[in-house]
Protein backbone atom coordinates (compact mmCIF):
# COMPACT_ATOMS: atom_id res chain seq x y z
CA UNK A 1 0.00 0.00 0.00
CA UNK A 2 1.41 3.39 -0.91
CA UNK A 3 1.78 6.06 1.68
CA UNK A 4 0.04 9.29 0.87
CA UNK A 5 3.19 11.41 0.91
CA UNK A 6 5.57 8.92 -0.56
CA UNK A 7 7.99 10.47 -3.06
CA UNK A 8 10.56 8.88 -5.29
CA UNK A 9 13.70 8.65 -3.23
CA UNK A 10 16.10 8.92 -6.13
CA UNK A 11 14.20 11.67 -7.92
CA UNK A 12 16.38 14.45 -9.31
CA UNK A 13 13.56 16.88 -8.54
CA UNK A 14 13.69 18.71 -5.22
CA UNK A 15 11.02 21.01 -3.86
CA UNK A 16 12.01 24.60 -4.51
CA UNK A 17 14.21 23.88 -7.56
CA UNK A 18 13.87 26.33 -10.44
CA UNK A 19 11.80 24.86 -13.29
CA UNK A 20 14.39 25.96 -15.84
CA UNK A 21 16.95 23.79 -14.06
CA UNK A 22 15.06 20.67 -15.21
CA UNK A 23 13.40 21.76 -18.44
CA UNK A 24 16.36 22.44 -20.76
CA UNK A 25 15.93 19.16 -22.77
CA UNK A 26 12.25 19.91 -23.31
CA UNK A 27 12.97 23.36 -24.74
CA UNK A 28 15.67 21.91 -27.01
CA UNK A 29 13.34 19.18 -28.32
CA UNK A 30 10.53 21.71 -28.73
CA UNK A 31 12.90 23.86 -30.82
CA UNK A 32 13.96 20.84 -32.90
CA UNK A 33 10.30 19.98 -33.56
CA UNK A 34 9.54 23.54 -34.70
CA UNK A 35 12.56 23.60 -37.03
CA UNK A 36 11.86 20.16 -38.49
CA UNK A 37 8.21 21.06 -39.06
CA UNK A 38 9.35 23.98 -41.21
CA UNK A 39 11.83 21.63 -42.90
CA UNK A 40 9.07 19.09 -43.62
CA UNK A 41 6.99 21.77 -45.33
CA UNK A 42 10.00 23.14 -47.26
CA UNK A 43 11.24 19.81 -48.63
CA UNK A 44 7.75 18.79 -49.71
CA UNK A 45 8.05 21.51 -52.37
CA UNK A 46 11.42 20.19 -53.60
CA UNK A 47 11.15 17.51 -56.27
CA UNK A 48 13.44 14.58 -55.40
CA UNK A 49 13.01 12.75 -58.70
CA UNK A 50 9.80 10.91 -57.93
CA UNK A 51 6.77 11.32 -55.71
CA UNK A 52 7.74 8.11 -53.88
CA UNK A 53 11.11 9.67 -52.98
CA UNK A 54 9.36 12.76 -51.60
CA UNK A 55 7.07 10.55 -49.50
CA UNK A 56 10.02 8.52 -48.17
CA UNK A 57 11.99 11.65 -47.20
CA UNK A 58 8.93 13.33 -45.66
CA UNK A 59 8.18 10.24 -43.57
CA UNK A 60 11.84 9.94 -42.51
CA UNK A 61 11.70 13.50 -41.10
CA UNK A 62 8.35 12.74 -39.41
CA UNK A 63 9.83 9.56 -37.88
CA UNK A 64 12.75 11.54 -36.47
CA UNK A 65 10.32 14.05 -34.92
CA UNK A 66 8.23 11.22 -33.48
CA UNK A 67 11.37 9.61 -32.01
CA UNK A 68 12.25 12.93 -30.30
CA UNK A 69 8.77 13.15 -28.76
CA UNK A 70 8.86 9.52 -27.61
CA UNK A 71 12.41 9.64 -26.21
CA UNK A 72 12.34 13.00 -24.40
CA UNK A 73 8.75 14.11 -23.83
CA UNK A 74 7.51 10.57 -23.08
CA UNK A 75 10.73 9.68 -21.23
CA UNK A 76 11.31 6.50 -23.23
CA UNK A 77 15.05 7.19 -23.11
CA UNK A 78 15.02 6.02 -19.48
CA UNK A 79 11.98 3.91 -18.72
CA UNK A 80 11.40 0.69 -16.80
CA UNK A 81 11.91 -2.61 -18.62
CA UNK A 82 8.23 -3.58 -18.55
CA UNK A 83 7.29 -0.52 -20.64
CA UNK A 84 9.74 -1.60 -23.36
CA UNK A 85 8.29 -5.14 -23.27
CA UNK A 86 4.78 -3.71 -23.78
CA UNK A 87 6.01 -1.53 -26.65
CA UNK A 88 7.88 -4.43 -28.26
CA UNK A 89 4.66 -6.43 -28.55
CA UNK A 90 2.81 -3.32 -29.70
CA UNK A 91 5.22 -2.93 -32.60
CA UNK A 92 4.91 -6.63 -33.47
CA UNK A 93 1.10 -6.42 -33.59
CA UNK A 94 1.11 -3.12 -35.50
CA UNK A 95 3.43 -4.55 -38.17
CA UNK A 96 1.25 -7.68 -38.33
CA UNK A 97 -1.80 -5.46 -38.87
CA UNK A 98 -0.22 -3.84 -41.94
CA UNK A 99 1.26 -7.14 -43.15
CA UNK A 100 -2.08 -8.98 -42.98
CA UNK A 101 -3.81 -6.16 -44.87
CA UNK A 102 -1.13 -6.41 -47.53
CA UNK A 103 -1.50 -10.19 -47.71
CA UNK A 104 -5.25 -9.80 -48.25
CA UNK A 105 -4.44 -8.36 -51.69
CA UNK A 106 -3.05 -11.76 -52.64
CA UNK A 107 -6.23 -13.56 -51.56
CA UNK A 108 -9.20 -11.39 -52.64
CA UNK A 109 -12.80 -12.46 -52.17
CA UNK A 110 -14.40 -13.49 -55.51
CA UNK A 111 -17.05 -11.07 -56.71
CA UNK A 112 -15.63 -8.03 -54.94
CA UNK A 113 -14.23 -4.95 -56.63
CA UNK A 114 -10.64 -5.92 -55.86
CA UNK A 115 -10.95 -9.43 -57.25
CA UNK A 116 -8.78 -9.27 -60.36
CA UNK A 117 -7.86 -12.59 -62.00
CA UNK B 1 -10.66 2.85 0.34
CA UNK B 2 -7.23 3.97 -0.72
CA UNK B 3 -6.12 3.04 -4.21
CA UNK B 4 -2.74 1.29 -3.98
CA UNK B 5 0.46 2.23 -5.80
CA UNK B 6 -0.61 5.68 -6.97
CA UNK B 7 2.78 7.10 -6.00
CA UNK B 8 5.17 4.31 -5.04
CA UNK B 9 6.12 1.52 -7.43
CA UNK B 10 4.59 -1.94 -7.30
CA UNK B 11 7.35 -4.37 -6.37
CA UNK B 12 6.60 -6.81 -9.21
CA UNK B 13 6.26 -4.30 -12.08
CA UNK B 14 8.59 -1.60 -10.81
CA UNK B 15 5.97 0.98 -11.84
CA UNK B 16 3.15 2.82 -10.14
CA UNK B 17 -0.12 1.43 -11.45
CA UNK B 18 -1.37 4.32 -13.57
CA UNK B 19 1.94 4.46 -15.44
CA UNK B 20 1.61 0.85 -16.57
CA UNK B 21 -2.09 1.43 -17.26
CA UNK B 22 -1.52 4.39 -19.56
CA UNK B 23 1.17 2.55 -21.53
CA UNK B 24 -1.14 -0.42 -22.06
CA UNK B 25 -3.83 2.02 -23.18
CA UNK B 26 -1.38 3.72 -25.55
CA UNK B 27 -0.48 0.30 -26.94
CA UNK B 28 -4.15 -0.19 -27.86
CA UNK B 29 -4.17 3.31 -29.36
CA UNK B 30 -1.21 2.41 -31.56
CA UNK B 31 -3.27 -0.49 -32.90
CA UNK B 32 -6.32 1.76 -33.44
CA UNK B 33 -4.45 4.41 -35.41
CA UNK B 34 -2.20 1.73 -36.95
CA UNK B 35 -5.26 0.10 -38.50
CA UNK B 36 -6.45 3.43 -39.90
CA UNK B 37 -3.02 4.35 -41.27
CA UNK B 38 -2.87 0.88 -42.77
CA UNK B 39 -6.18 1.61 -44.55
CA UNK B 40 -4.75 4.94 -45.74
CA UNK B 41 -1.63 3.27 -47.15
CA UNK B 42 -3.53 0.64 -49.10
CA UNK B 43 -6.22 3.00 -50.38
CA UNK B 44 -3.53 5.34 -51.58
CA UNK B 45 -1.44 2.60 -53.20
CA UNK B 46 -4.60 1.24 -54.84
CA UNK B 47 -5.80 4.56 -56.26
CA UNK B 48 -5.35 5.18 -59.96
CA UNK B 49 -3.10 8.06 -61.11
CA UNK B 50 -4.87 11.40 -60.62
CA UNK B 51 -7.54 10.06 -58.28
CA UNK B 52 -5.66 10.85 -55.03
CA UNK B 53 -6.14 14.62 -54.49
CA UNK B 54 -3.01 16.65 -53.76
CA UNK B 55 -2.81 20.23 -52.54
CA UNK B 56 -6.44 20.53 -51.44
CA UNK B 57 -5.68 21.36 -47.80
CA UNK B 58 -4.42 24.65 -46.42
CA UNK B 59 -0.72 24.02 -45.62
CA UNK B 60 -0.05 27.23 -43.59
CA UNK B 61 -3.08 26.54 -41.39
CA UNK B 62 -1.99 22.92 -40.94
CA UNK B 63 1.51 24.13 -40.06
CA UNK B 64 0.05 26.57 -37.52
CA UNK B 65 -1.90 23.74 -35.89
CA UNK B 66 1.28 21.63 -35.80
CA UNK B 67 3.09 24.47 -34.01
CA UNK B 68 0.20 24.75 -31.55
CA UNK B 69 0.38 21.04 -30.70
CA UNK B 70 4.18 21.10 -30.33
CA UNK B 71 3.93 24.15 -28.04
CA UNK B 72 1.31 22.35 -25.95
CA UNK B 73 3.56 19.28 -25.68
CA UNK B 74 6.31 21.52 -24.25
CA UNK B 75 3.99 23.30 -21.81
CA UNK B 76 2.40 20.11 -20.50
CA UNK B 77 5.79 18.67 -19.63
CA UNK B 78 6.73 21.99 -17.99
CA UNK B 79 3.53 21.77 -15.94
CA UNK B 80 4.67 18.33 -14.77
CA UNK B 81 8.16 19.65 -13.89
CA UNK B 82 6.50 22.52 -11.97
CA UNK B 83 4.63 19.98 -9.83
CA UNK B 84 7.79 17.92 -9.27
CA UNK B 85 9.53 21.01 -7.86
CA UNK B 86 6.32 21.93 -5.99
CA UNK B 87 5.61 25.20 -7.76
CA UNK B 88 1.82 25.19 -7.99
CA UNK B 89 1.53 28.66 -9.52
CA UNK B 90 3.70 27.71 -12.50
CA UNK B 91 1.84 24.41 -12.82
CA UNK B 92 -1.43 26.34 -13.18
CA UNK B 93 0.19 28.67 -15.70
CA UNK B 94 1.67 25.98 -17.96
CA UNK B 95 -1.38 23.73 -17.72
CA UNK B 96 -3.58 26.72 -18.57
CA UNK B 97 -1.49 27.39 -21.69
CA UNK B 98 -1.74 23.70 -22.65
CA UNK B 99 -5.53 23.81 -22.37
CA UNK B 100 -5.69 26.97 -24.48
CA UNK B 101 -3.49 25.36 -27.15
CA UNK B 102 -5.78 22.30 -27.27
CA UNK B 103 -8.84 24.50 -27.62
CA UNK B 104 -7.16 26.62 -30.32
CA UNK B 105 -6.32 23.47 -32.30
CA UNK B 106 -9.96 22.34 -32.19
CA UNK B 107 -11.32 25.78 -33.03
CA UNK B 108 -9.12 26.02 -36.13
CA UNK B 109 -10.15 22.53 -37.21
CA UNK B 110 -13.88 22.87 -36.60
CA UNK B 111 -14.53 26.48 -37.53
CA UNK B 112 -12.13 26.94 -40.43
CA UNK B 113 -10.67 23.77 -41.95
CA UNK B 114 -13.67 21.44 -41.99
CA UNK B 115 -16.29 24.06 -43.06
CA UNK B 116 -14.05 25.12 -45.97
CA UNK B 117 -14.10 21.56 -47.27
CA UNK B 118 -17.88 21.29 -47.01
CA UNK B 119 -18.23 24.34 -49.31
CA UNK B 120 -15.82 23.15 -51.98
CA UNK B 121 -17.11 21.08 -54.86
CA UNK B 122 -15.51 18.44 -57.04
CA UNK B 123 -16.71 16.80 -60.25
CA UNK B 124 -14.95 13.63 -61.43
CA UNK B 125 -15.09 13.29 -65.20
CA UNK B 126 -15.61 9.92 -66.87
CA UNK B 127 -12.41 8.61 -68.42
CA UNK B 128 -13.79 8.59 -71.97
CA UNK B 129 -14.92 12.24 -71.61
CA UNK B 130 -11.65 13.66 -70.26
CA UNK B 131 -10.57 14.84 -73.74
CA UNK B 132 -13.74 16.92 -74.08
CA UNK B 133 -12.67 19.05 -71.10
CA UNK B 134 -8.96 19.21 -71.87
CA UNK B 135 -9.12 23.01 -72.26
CA UNK B 136 -9.73 23.08 -68.49
CA UNK B 137 -7.82 19.97 -67.42
CA UNK B 138 -4.66 20.41 -69.52
CA UNK B 139 -3.92 16.69 -69.60
CA UNK B 140 -2.00 16.77 -72.89
CA UNK B 141 0.41 19.23 -71.29
CA UNK B 142 0.63 17.12 -68.13
CA UNK B 143 1.26 13.92 -70.11
CA UNK B 144 4.16 15.60 -71.93
CA UNK B 145 5.65 16.66 -68.59
CA UNK B 146 5.19 13.21 -67.03
CA UNK B 147 2.64 14.47 -64.48
CA UNK B 148 -0.41 12.61 -63.23
CA UNK B 149 -3.61 13.48 -65.15
CA UNK B 150 -6.32 15.75 -63.78
CA UNK B 151 -9.57 13.79 -63.60
CA UNK B 152 -11.60 16.18 -61.46
CA UNK B 153 -12.78 19.76 -61.92
CA UNK B 154 -13.05 21.59 -58.59
CA UNK B 155 -14.49 24.91 -57.41
CA UNK B 156 -17.88 26.11 -56.21
CA UNK B 157 -21.17 24.70 -57.42
CA UNK B 158 -22.80 27.56 -59.35
CA UNK B 159 -25.84 26.02 -60.98
CA UNK B 160 -27.28 22.57 -61.63
CA UNK B 161 -30.00 21.05 -63.73
CA UNK B 162 -30.99 17.56 -64.89
CA UNK B 163 -28.64 17.89 -67.88
CA UNK B 164 -25.59 19.67 -66.52
CA UNK B 165 -23.65 21.17 -63.61
CA UNK B 166 -22.05 24.60 -63.73
CA UNK B 167 -18.96 25.11 -61.59
CA UNK B 168 -17.08 28.28 -60.75
CA UNK B 169 -13.69 26.68 -61.08
CA UNK B 170 -10.46 26.95 -59.08
CA UNK B 171 -7.65 28.94 -60.66
CA UNK B 172 -5.70 26.01 -62.25
CA UNK B 173 -8.65 25.18 -64.53
CA UNK B 174 -8.59 28.66 -66.09
CA UNK B 175 -4.96 28.27 -67.21
CA UNK B 176 -4.23 24.52 -66.92
CA UNK B 177 -0.93 24.54 -68.83
CA UNK B 178 0.63 27.23 -66.64
CA UNK B 179 3.75 25.78 -64.97
CA UNK B 180 2.82 27.26 -61.59
CA UNK B 181 -0.13 24.87 -61.43
CA UNK B 182 1.94 21.75 -62.16
CA UNK B 183 2.55 20.97 -58.49
CA UNK B 184 0.45 21.33 -55.30
CA UNK B 185 0.33 24.90 -53.95
CA UNK B 186 1.36 26.23 -50.53
CA UNK B 187 -1.87 28.23 -50.22
CA UNK B 188 -5.11 26.73 -51.60
CA UNK B 189 -6.11 27.89 -55.07
CA UNK B 190 -8.68 30.67 -55.22
CA UNK B 191 -12.07 30.12 -56.83
CA UNK B 192 -12.42 32.23 -59.97
CA UNK B 193 -15.46 33.66 -61.74
CA UNK B 194 -14.87 31.37 -64.72
CA UNK B 195 -17.84 29.04 -65.08
CA UNK B 196 -17.43 25.58 -66.64
CA UNK B 197 -20.49 23.68 -67.81
CA UNK B 198 -20.21 19.90 -67.38
CA UNK B 199 -22.78 17.56 -68.91
CA UNK B 200 -24.16 15.03 -66.44
CA UNK B 201 -23.54 12.30 -69.01
CA UNK B 202 -19.80 13.02 -68.66
CA UNK B 203 -19.76 12.88 -64.85
CA UNK B 204 -18.47 9.85 -62.98
CA UNK B 205 -19.47 11.26 -59.59
CA UNK B 206 -19.61 14.65 -57.89
CA UNK B 207 -20.07 16.31 -54.52
CA UNK B 208 -18.57 18.52 -51.82
CA UNK B 209 -15.27 17.62 -50.18
CA UNK B 210 -17.00 15.34 -47.65
CA UNK B 211 -15.98 11.77 -46.70
CA UNK B 212 -17.94 10.24 -49.60
CA UNK B 213 -16.08 12.43 -52.12
CA UNK B 214 -13.09 10.06 -52.33
CA UNK B 215 -10.98 7.59 -50.32
CA UNK B 216 -8.68 10.56 -49.60
CA UNK B 217 -11.36 12.58 -47.81
CA UNK B 218 -12.84 9.42 -46.21
CA UNK B 219 -9.51 8.69 -44.53
CA UNK B 220 -8.81 12.41 -43.89
CA UNK B 221 -12.05 12.97 -41.97
CA UNK B 222 -11.86 9.60 -40.23
CA UNK B 223 -8.29 10.01 -38.96
CA UNK B 224 -8.39 13.76 -38.22
CA UNK B 225 -11.86 13.38 -36.66
CA UNK B 226 -10.67 10.61 -34.35
CA UNK B 227 -7.54 12.61 -33.60
CA UNK B 228 -9.70 15.65 -32.81
CA UNK B 229 -11.76 13.56 -30.37
CA UNK B 230 -8.50 12.62 -28.64
CA UNK B 231 -7.55 16.30 -28.40
CA UNK B 232 -10.97 17.02 -26.89
CA UNK B 233 -10.55 14.15 -24.40
CA UNK B 234 -7.11 15.45 -23.41
CA UNK B 235 -8.45 18.98 -22.88
CA UNK B 236 -11.27 17.68 -20.65
CA UNK B 237 -8.80 15.70 -18.50
CA UNK B 238 -6.44 18.69 -18.28
CA UNK B 239 -9.35 20.92 -17.24
CA UNK B 240 -10.24 18.46 -14.48
CA UNK B 241 -6.65 18.51 -13.21
CA UNK B 242 -6.45 22.31 -13.53
CA UNK B 243 -9.70 23.17 -11.75
CA UNK B 244 -10.07 23.10 -7.91
CA UNK B 245 -9.94 19.27 -7.87
CA UNK B 246 -6.26 19.60 -8.80
CA UNK B 247 -5.64 22.16 -6.05
CA UNK B 248 -7.20 19.97 -3.37
CA UNK B 249 -5.15 16.94 -4.42
CA UNK B 250 -2.02 19.11 -4.46
CA UNK B 251 -2.64 20.05 -0.82
CA UNK B 252 -3.04 16.43 0.34
CA UNK B 253 -0.61 14.61 -1.99
CA UNK B 254 1.33 16.68 -4.54
CA UNK B 255 3.24 13.69 -5.91
CA UNK B 256 -0.06 11.97 -6.74
CA UNK B 257 -1.14 15.03 -8.74
CA UNK B 258 2.26 15.07 -10.49
CA UNK B 259 1.76 11.43 -11.47
CA UNK B 260 -1.75 12.12 -12.77
CA UNK B 261 -0.38 14.99 -14.86
CA UNK B 262 2.40 12.72 -16.14
CA UNK B 263 -0.14 10.10 -17.24
CA UNK B 264 -2.36 12.70 -18.93
CA UNK B 265 0.78 14.21 -20.48
CA UNK B 266 1.82 10.84 -21.93
CA UNK B 267 -1.58 10.62 -23.61
CA UNK B 268 -1.15 14.19 -24.90
CA UNK B 269 2.30 13.44 -26.34
CA UNK B 270 0.83 10.43 -28.12
CA UNK B 271 -1.82 12.69 -29.66
CA UNK B 272 0.99 15.01 -30.78
CA UNK B 273 2.91 12.03 -32.15
CA UNK B 274 -0.06 10.92 -34.28
CA UNK B 275 -0.38 14.46 -35.69
CA UNK B 276 3.32 14.42 -36.63
CA UNK B 277 2.41 11.73 -39.21
CA UNK B 278 -1.06 13.05 -40.11
CA UNK B 279 0.28 16.46 -41.11
CA UNK B 280 2.74 15.42 -43.85
CA UNK B 281 0.63 12.50 -45.11
CA UNK B 282 -2.53 14.54 -45.72
CA UNK B 283 -1.27 18.10 -46.18
CA UNK B 284 2.06 17.73 -47.94
CA UNK B 285 2.84 14.42 -49.63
Amino acid sequence: MSSTHDTAQHSPYKAGDAILQHSRPYFIVGGILFVFTVLTVAISYVHFGSHAANIAIGLAVASFKAACVAAIFMHLNHEKRLIYVVLFFTVIFAVACVYLTWKSFADPIPGTQHFVR
Amino acid sequence: MEIPYTVSARPDTGLWNAKLGIWLFLASEVMLFGGLFSAYIFLRIGSEPGYWPLGVLNVPVGTLNTFVLIASSVTVVLAWVALKVRNFFQYKLFMGITILCGILFLVVKLTYEYPQKFHHYGVFIKKDALGKYDAFLGNNHRREKGLEPRVEITGKLYQESDEYLKIKVDAPFTDPTNHKYDFPPLFPHKVTDTVVKIDRADIQHHGVFAPKHSPYFATYFCITGLHGLHVLGGVIVFLYLWLPCGASLYKTNPEHLANRVEVAGLFWHFVDLVWIFVFPLFYLL
